[in-house]
């Protein structure tokens, strides 16, 4: 079996968040992390390659410095890394980027290609439903469950109060969600080898059946009016009592005199 | 000269910290309570590779250097001194002496599972009656027929009775040496369940509370000819080889303390007020703290160029005695210092500084004490 994972480098939000003039993510200037629903991707492609064996494939459009993150993945267990990279495919919406990473899947055999249900810094849960309308192949998101069955997938698709089963025939797409699992370590043995490896480096030549007019800022219809870091809290304030009765008895006075009790 | 981390050591301490923090960190404070070893931390670690960082891959190990190792102690002990020194005991005190000494068949049987973190390792070097002084040993070991005998004790011996393979040093005869008959000594791997090998009590202690110390005990315990390890007589070069490579490990998990007790000072100067402002508003606060970083730091380069030289070097006695000896010594001091700068709050077990601070002062008396790592120092000087 073959499972192409998209991962995406996304800002830690334990870190500052920065912009562009033109609205969009500063990404060179952030501390950066994989994203979790991804990793979650990653983990359940790396299980079934445990269970059943399989290529895992990682795939990701970024910045160079983006390939930390197919490193880490390498690091995990997955087989190949390859970065989507070039200065046209820069400001990409999520049709741009959907339009290029389903381009550079082109290249690829696969069974399978989970993606995150959505990235922390976008939180737009488009690209991979998108990815899987650009390749015509079936969509099954929010997996909060997957299990091979023959040439199948049957997957249990989170819903608001209940869960669906859901059998597709492979190839197909599964968005995961961060619930899915725990992401396993990376291994010590498993970074120095991440780290010797050749990671594949594609560009705009690379992705196939792809108009320039779907990449990039250009390709993206969505236009962004205006962006900001979420409002922060104030530090508030922090108390150090010295017993719990002296605690107890502070929080009822705050609460007493803000009429909340 | 280049005192950056290289892409593969960022991501390794990466790894250790998250590991550290996620796993180790939550359980700290109960292992020290309940003098528990931590078995749950210890298979975690196997299973992530932890136990046989340095171990190349064909015997089962992560196939790293060193530095990785290095680091992997230090990050583990900036949150916990007892499962700093579980990994150290282990991989440099028993995989390493059957990496550099064992035949192949010993690798095969003895450092795979090691190194996969299937086994636990520990050594046995220290007697009642012999600890600085190598020469006082009495734990005899005859050849009778296909098999070695055994019969002494060993004491204090760290991962006691949760291991499965120990290198056991054992006088084997006497020799002549420069005019004076002098005790022969070799190094065996014995495996436990061996009749006649036993556990003493259990000690009690100030610090490093949750690792599993005790006295073994050998009686008429029969291991086969072929776990001599090295060659008959050579015992002693194999133990001070053997703690030259350990007392790195030690000097890392000191260094970790120390790392551990200034990252949580650093953050409770910045919360504690007194006389209306934070005392990190204080002069003596920002001196101490100066003062504490720097030695941190100076400890840090010297273990790092202790493990850069294991990697690289055939003897690194001095390196690993100087770090050693520094790292432990900064450890104590470091310690000391955040207790005091968390002032009441530094002597309750609730705050970590005050296990931090039990946990140090062993740093500078196991696997040579400091006194002893002068001695190596000045005698390399002196020669």
């Amino acid at each position: 079996m073959k499972i192409v994972v998209c991962v995406k480098q996304v800002p830690d939000t334990k870190g500052g968040v920065k912009f562009n003039p033109d609205g969009t993510l500063d990404r060179a200037a952030m501390l950066t992390i994989m994203n979790p629903d991804d990793k979650a991707g990653l983990e359940a492609a790396l299980r079934l390659k445990d269970q059943y064996g399989a290529e895992v494939t990682v795939i990701t459009m970024g910045l160079p410095k983006a390939e930390d993150v197919l490193r880490e993945a390498m690091a995990m267990g997955a087989d190949k890394g390859i970065l989507v990279t070039d200065r046209v495919l820069g400001g990409a919406d999520t049709w741009a980027t959907s339009t290029t990473l389903a381009g550079a899947i082109r290249n690829l055999e696969y069974d399978l290609i989970i993606t995150g249900r959505q990235a922390i810094d976008g939180d737009t849960a488009q690209v991979g439903p998108q990815i899987s309308e650009h390749l015509n192949i079936p969509v099954i998101s929010y997996a909060e469950d997957i299990k091979i069955e023959g040439d199948s997938v049957i997957v249990q698709r989170q819903y608001e109060d209940r869960y669906h089963v859901v059998k597709a025939k492979m190839p197909c797409l599964i968005t995961a969600l961060a619930e899915l699992n725990e992401p396993r370590y990376m291994t010590p043995g498993g970074i120095f080898d991440a780290c010797d490896a050749e990671i594949t480096t594609w560009g705009r030549a690379n992705l196939v059946d792809v108009d320039d007019s779907n990449l990039g800022l250009k390709g993206s219809p969505t236009k962004i009016a205006k962006a900001s870091d979420k409002v922060r809290k104030g530090a508030g304030e922090k108390v150090v009592p010295d017993s719990p009765e002296e605690a107890v008895s502070y929080i009822m006075d705050k609460l007493t005199t803000k009429h909340v009790i | 000269m280049d005192f950056g981390l290289s892409k593969k050591h960022e991501m390794a301490r990466n790894l250790f910290k998250e590991f550290a923090e996620n796993e180790v960190k939550p359980l700290a404070q109960d292992v020290d309570e309940t003098e528990q070893f931590p078995k749950e931390t210890v298979a975690k670690m196997a299973k992530n590779g932890f136990l046989g960082i340095p171990i190349p891959k064909e015997y089962g190990g992560q196939g790293c250097d060193p530095l990785t190792y290095v680091m992997c102690v230090e990050e583990l002990s900036k949150v916990c001194g007892t499962t700093g020194v579980i990994v150290s005991a282990h991989t440099s005190l028993c995989c390493d002496p059957i990496q550099t000494y064992g035949t192949e068949e010993q690798k095969q049987k003895y450092l795979v599972p090691l190194a996969k973190g299937e086994k636990l390792g520990a050594f046995g070097l220290t007697e009642p009656g012999a600890g600085t002084d190598a020469q006082g040993q009495q734990t005899k070991a005859v050849l009778d027929g296909d098999e070695w005998v055994l019969n002494g004790s060993k004491c204090f011996i760290t991962n006691g009775k949760e291991a499965d393979i120990y290198i056991i040093i054992a006088v084997t005869g006497k020799v002549e040496k420069r005019g004076r008959m002098q005790k022969e000594i070799s190094a065996f791997i014995v495996e436990k369940g061996t009749p006649g090998f036993t556990f003493g009590t259990k000690e009690k202690k100030m610090g490093i509370r949750g690792s599993s110390t005790y006295e073994l005990i050998f009686t008429d315990c029969r291991i086969p000819k072929d776990n001599l390890l090295g060659q008959k007589g050579k015992g002693f070069n194999i133990a001070m080889h053997t703690l030259d490579g350990g007392r790195i490990g030690i000097a890392a998990q000191a260094l970790g303390l120390a790392e551990g007790a200034l990252d949580a000072t650093v953050a409770y100067v910045k919360e504690r007020k007194q006389f209306g402002r934070s005392i990190s508003a204080f002069q003596n606060t920002q001196f101490q703290l100066a003062d504490m970083a720097t030695k941190v730091q100076a400890a840090q380069m010297l273990v790092y160029r202790a493990a850069m030289a294991k990697a690289t070097q055939k003897s690194y006695s001095v390196e690993a005695a100087m770090a050693k000896l520094c790292a432990a010594e900064v450890a104590m001091e470091v310690t000391t210092k955040a207790v005091q700068l968390h002032g009441g709050y530094g002597y309750i077990r609730e705050y970590d500084v005050e296990r931090m601070m039990r946990d140090a002062k062993i740093t500078e008396i196991y696997e040579g004490t400091s006194e002893v790592q002068r001695m190596v120092i000045s005698s390399n000087l002196l020669k």
